[in-house]
């Protein structure tokens, strides 16, 4: 038998995520608007996000892909909402590590999004997990970085 | 007759996957290599590496000798009327890109049309894109059949005599339709147009006679065809090709070069700049044997058999939609589908894990996926090494698929 499981990658909390997505929709009210594509598997992203004195006041995510693709989005909105700027960025590169195999940096909580930990060992899935977290970096990079 | 002793010719397929005995279901993105396709490119780096058309010394004659040996195999296995009528190019992509840059740029201008379908591969639409873009010319579509076919009274209505290049896919990657190339050329021929034809899902599968379809270009790939990655060919009239100016220059393609002006080599050469790919070529030629031996014929019928096979066993799983036409008749060894509710990456990680490899995505063919209004399908494509077996684990994979995300989900 295989050492790598399914059950590894499709945990449950991650089928929750992509059956009952949070924040699925987009902001109504301008803000931050970034579109982002996966060009090899044509996984999309549509993700608005609202930043105000440098905090993540609100996020919302529409699209279309995997379950991997779909549930990460919803839980990276969830988890940056209400964060600082720096901390959204810090936390997708925690991801980022994470996606790697590298151990996690303890200061940082990334709470349900760990379950998507076991993406690590299907490397052709990496791109699909961390699809959203690009989208919220380059949105946030521009709006902090303007130039 | 095509029976299971012919996977033992493919060394790679004798492996376990995650567990289980590899079930390779991705021919059409590429091929697996027969144990003498493998060994013709050893022998030859083992004792004839060498460049070709300089060398005096033997190595360089025997080079000479195996690679325009190979040229001819391929001249002789697509019917051409002549070896001056085959070029190596790395493979369909750069071969549609040279009938684009060269013939193109030449033949159209400004209100002049190119005509393609909606199933093309990237690789055959944007060339033309391109191609309209910088001429001022129209890059019409003919659309589909909701069967997945191509009904000649539409292609008719689309080409017209301001049309200059008409460019389709002899079997379509996606949805596996056999089109009909030859009614399509006499239509594109009546208008005054050339014909240029996507080969790469048909040479490796079917009985390809470039005379016989009368098309003007034939492109294909050798690795989807058993031969190494990196060789591919163009086939063309020689009428055409003659007047065809090339697009890659420097050595090898030559015949005298001066200080402001140069000359090219006859045909084939001159569209052949710099070292070509040798050890693929010859590769290509140990491939062309070997499925002639088998014979395309049988190839397309031992495919067109595993298809409908497929199909009927497919059909039998509940909320899998199956793309393309339903008459087997019509179609090659490929059949394209999704699983209601299950994303086809989920579907194919699943597979993988059951050691069947199928593709999953917009399989280069994003105009076709809207127009199937799908964002992504899994595929899953035959050839001669596959059997019953391998489409029987298929769906067994695909109902483990099933029952996984639906303890999941629900």
């Amino acid at each position: 038998m295989s050492s790598i499981n399914l059950d590894q990658l499709y945990r449950r909390v991650i089928m929750d995520h992509y059956k009952n997505p949070r924040n699925k929709g987009e902001l109504s009210d301008g803000g931050l608007t970034i579109d982002m594509n996966n060009p090899t598997c044509g996984d999309r992203i549509h993700l608005t996000m609202q930043v105000e004195d440098g905090i993540v006041k609100d996020a919302k995510f529409d699209g279309e892909g995997c379950s991997i693709s779909m549930a990460s989005a919803s839980m990276m909105t969830q988890a940056i909402k209400g964060k600082s700027v720096g901390d959204a960025v810090k936390m997708s590169k925690s991801f980022s590590d994470m996606m790697l195999g590298k151990d996690l940096d303890d200061s940082l909580d990334l709470g349900d999004i760990e379950a998507l930990s076991g993406v690590s060992q299907f490397p052709a899935r990496i791109k699909c997990a961390t699809l959203a977290w690009k989208a919220m970096e380059k949105g946030v990079g521009d709006d902090v970085n303007p130039n | 007759m095509i029976t299971t002793e012919i996977k033992k010719r493919f060394p790679i397929l004798d492996q376990e996957v995650n567990g289980h005995p590899l079930v390779y279901l991705d021919s059409a993105a590429t091929s697996q290599k027969p144990d003498v396709v493998i060994e013709a490119v050893k022998r030859y780096y083992e004792n004839d590496n060498s460049n070709v058309h300089r060398g005096v010394h033997t190595l360089g004659n025997r080079a000479t000798d195996e690679y325009e040996g190979a040229r001819q195999k391929v001249a002789d296995f697509i019917n051409a009327s002549s070896v001056q009528e085959v070029i190596f190019t790395r493979g369909t992509t750069t071969s549609i890109n040279l009938v684009a840059q060269s013939y193109g740029r030449a033949n159209v201008s400004e209100g002049d049309e190119i005509v393609i379908t909606m199933m093309e591969h990237h690789s055959n639409i944007i060339p033309w894109q391109q191609l309209a873009k910088e001429t001022g010319a129209t890059l019409k579509y003919v659309d589909l059949e909701d069967d997945g076919t191509l009904s000649l009274d539409k292609v008719r209505e689309t080409i017209t005599d301001k049309t200059k290049i008409v460019s389709v896919m002899y079997v379509s990657n996606v949805l596996g339709t056999k089109n009909p190339i030859k009614e399509i050329a006499e239509i594109a021929h009546q208008h005054g147009a050339v014909m240029v034809v996507d080969g790469a899902q048909a040479a490796p599968h079917l009985k390809v006679d470039v005379q016989d379809l009368d098309c003007d270009f034939f492109a294909f790939s050798g690795h989807k065809m058993c031969a190494p990655t990196g060789i591919g060919v163009l086939y063309g009239k020689k009428a055409l090709l003659e007047d065809m100016e090339p697009v890659e220059f420097g050595g090898e393609m030559i015949d005298f070069v001066g200080l402001y002006e140069s000359t090219w080599k006859e045909l084939p050469w001159k569209f052949e700049g710099g070292t070509p790919i040798i050890a693929g070529a010859i590769g290509l030629g140990a491939a062309i044997d070997f499925l002639q031996e088998i014979g395309l014929d049988n190839i397309d019928r031992h495919e067109k058999h595993l298809a409908a096979y497929a199909m009927e066993k497919m059909s039998e799983i509940d909320g899998l939609t199956i793309y393309g036409p339903a008459d087997p008749d019509l179609r090659a060894g490929i059949v394209t589908f999704n699983l209601d509710g299950v994303h086809p990456h989920d579907v194919a990680t699943v597979l993988d894990m059951n050691g069947i490899a199928v593709r999953a995505g917009h399989h280069c063919a994003q105009p076709l996926m809207k127009r199937l209004d799908a964002t992504a399908t899994a595929r899953a494509s035959f050839y001669v090494y596959n059997t019953e077996e391998d489409v029987d684990r298929l769906a067994d994979g695909l109902r483990i698929a099933k029952e996984y995300f639906s303890d999941v989900i629900h």
